[in-house]
């Protein structure tokens, strides 16, 4: 080792003694506000520059051969290439971990990325996953064809159902997976529930919550033990990058037999034994560590950055956008051409319960709705708007719109598509951050054409 | 049921991580690949002199190991223990007798009556925090790796 090394590392750090002239740090609870602008920065120690550098560097000049074998037998943190680790990265990563409350996070370059990266670092082949039905077309897509195809069974379960859950434990299953809030039918996960079910038969419960983000649900504190997002939607907020990103509570016990594979010596990482050596932290660094740097999928320091940019305004964004989601749920609802609006916050909502439980700051901000017209009726919908974007996308700061049964969820079969909560003339919103009466004029527009259509239908 | 929040202030874990030299590891593993070796690695990789105390080893990290805390020759700023929760109250009264400054145990290393025999013989103790994760979240890098340090500061800090 290096004394010189050893001595800028110990000595003038950030906290030393309030004798020696500068205060030790408080052990204070920070706000949500506070943590979404602050966590996992500190100012540049070379620079001081304020905002969050990007380090836009594919690798890190070690001091020094010890220096470096420490960092790739992961007895030191250091940065040894930007497809592992990088410090814009680690930012965003730290922050997503704080503001959730766990013990750390890992980013990916999309949230299916992080899906599948949090899934493999805990599955086999012959391994055995219970996921809700009610879930995300992509997510359907990479559990029925590539799980499947690495060997992993499935089933699906109705997630409102503990029974179900329940019931559909074998002695190979791995994981419980299900979202906050399903996309699109707005079912709400009880994830306390489902978390014990979990728990009593040693099983993590993984939670998508990318429709709450942690402002309006952090599932961790309901006993979720891994949460991902996909950063793309209200993280990033404005619609200009792809990325996702894994947390884990760190409290799960991965050495309780059923996992092997996290607990046993790794072959991939010269015998170590990740949940032993690190506790709290095995699980992500098997996740970094192994899984990222052989998936491959490493988010860019640049979007990044974007998606810190977007943090900073988290809680502030998802005020608006509840407060727009509820005032265009409630104009759906009174209108003769819109049915079975799913926004789980409308008072009729069988959801209503557990949005009071889980979501007390709001449902989020997507949801669907049946428009009169079955297929065509849906389509003219989207003909008929001028402001809501016709996109796949959700959780921009824009108002969003998109016919499910023709796009998202165009590969599932007919009772998949039930499951999923979709009909054949089902639209989803992403309601955004603009004026919402402008946004309501949009949607007149839009069943105005549908109401026109189903005249000349009706004469012809 | 110990409490345990009064073994983890973030103040007291500061002061002892500034202010400590000599770090005695009780139980530490010549097997590269424990956790304790990974600690002792780390923490002699930051500058403070590890000594560790293993009857069954007889120099580990390029220092000799002593059978007990009680044959340690110079003075142990922290006791760092890596063992059973049932050998604490052993080690915290040879930690009394020898007049070291903190009791540091591991993560699931707690025993109220080693606290206790530590406490009232004026050594401070630490219980169910790893002294690798402090340092580095207080001083070191744990935020070079995503980790949740949970520390909130506008404050410029010297290079890392």
């Amino acid at each position: 080792m290096t004394d010189q090394f050893a001595h800028a590392e110990t000595v003038p750090a950030e906290t030393v003694p309030a004798e020696q002239g500068r205060p030790v740090e408080q052990d204070r609870a920070f706000g949500f506000e506070t943590r979404q602008l602050h966590a996992g920065q500190r100012p540049d120690p070379n620079t001081g520059a304020r905002a969050v550098p990007i380090f836009q560097t594919t690798s890190y000049v070690f001091e020094d051969p010890e220096s470096a074998a420490a960092y790739f037998n992961l007895q030191e943190y250091g940065n040894t290439y930007s497809r592992i680790m990088n410090p814009t990265v680690a930012v965003f990563e730290e922050r997503v971990a704080n503001l959730e409350g766990g013990a750390g996070a890992v980013a990916f370059a999309s949230g299916i990325a992080a899906q599948a990266g949090a899934l493999f670092t805990l599955l086999q082949p012959g391994d055995h996953v219970v996921s809700s039905s009610a879930l995300y077309g992509g997510t359907v897509n990479q559990f029925k064809h590539l799980l499947r195809k690495m060997s992993v069974e499935l089933t699906w379960v109705d997630p409102d159902d503990p029974g179900a859950w329940r019931n559909a434990v074998r002695a190979n299953t791995k994981a419980f997976f299900g979202e906050t809030i399903g996309n699109p039918g707005g079912n709400v996960l009880d994830i306390e529930t489902v978390a014990a079910i979990a728990h009593s038969r040693e099983l993590p419960l993984i939670v998508d919550n990318t429709f709450a983000t942690p402002y309006l649900c952090r599932p961790i504190e309901w006993g979720a033990d891994i949460v991902i997002h996909s950063a793309t939607k209200f993280i990033g907020g404005h619609g200009t990058s792809i990325g996702g990103v894994v947390v884990e509570a760190g409290t799960f016990n991965w050495s309780n037999g059923r996992f092997p594979v996290v607990a046993d010596p790794s072959p991939a990482y010269h015998g170590l034994q990740f949940h032993e050596t690190f506790g709290t932290y095995g699980y992500l660094m098997k996740l970094r560590a192994e899984t990222l740097r052989d998936l491959g999928a490493a988010l860019a320091p640049l979007n990044a950055f974007l998606f810190l940019q977007g943090l900073e305004t988290l809680s502030l964004r998802m005020e608006r956008h509840v407060d727009n989601a509820r005032a265009v749920a409630a104009f759906l609802q009174a209108h003769e051409l819109a049915s079975n609006v799913t926004y789980p916050d409308l008072p009729g909502s069988s959801y209503r319960p557990l949005v009071e439980k889980y979501l007390p700051r709001g449902a989020g901000a997507v949801f669907s709705f049946d428009c009169a017209g079955g297929r065509a009726g849906g389509q003219d919908l989207i003909r008929g708007v001028t402001l809501w974007s016709h996109l796949a996308n959700v959780g921009d700061a824009k108002s969003l719109i998109i016919h499910p049964a023709s796009t998202t969820h165009r590969q599932l079969g007919d009772d998949e598509l039930r499951a999923a909560g979709v009909g054949p003339g089902t639209v989803r919103l992403s309601v955004g951050t603009e004026s919402v009466e402008d946004l309501i004029w949009d949607l007149e527009q839009g069943f105005a054409r549908v109401a026109t259509t189903a005249k000349k239908a009706a004469t012809a | 049921m110990t409490d345990l929040a009064r073994y983890q202030d973030a103040l007291t874990i500061q002061r002892v991580l500034h202010t400590a030299s000599t770090i005695a590891i009780v139980g530490l593993s010549s097997n590269e690949l424990r956790a304790s070796y990974f600690v002792g690695y780390y923490l002699r990789r930051h500058g403070y002199r590890v000594i560790p105390v293993n009857p069954r080893e007889s120099e580990i990290l390029g220092e000799k190991s002593y059978a007990s805390l009680l044959d340690v020759p110079v003075p142990v700023d922290v006791v760092n223990v890596f063992r059973a929760p049932d050998a604490l109250p052993g080690i915290a009264a040879e930690a009394v007798a020898i007049g070291a400054g903190a009791l540091w145990c591991q993560f699931g290393v707690i025993n109220a009556e080693g606290a206790r025999i530590a406490e009232d013989g004026g050594v401070t103790v630490i219980m169910d925090r790893c002294i690798k994760v402090e340092h580095a979240r207080y001083m070191g890098r744990m935020h070079w790796l995503g980790f949740n340090t949970s520390r909130i500061t506008s404050v410029r800090a010297g290079l890392q």
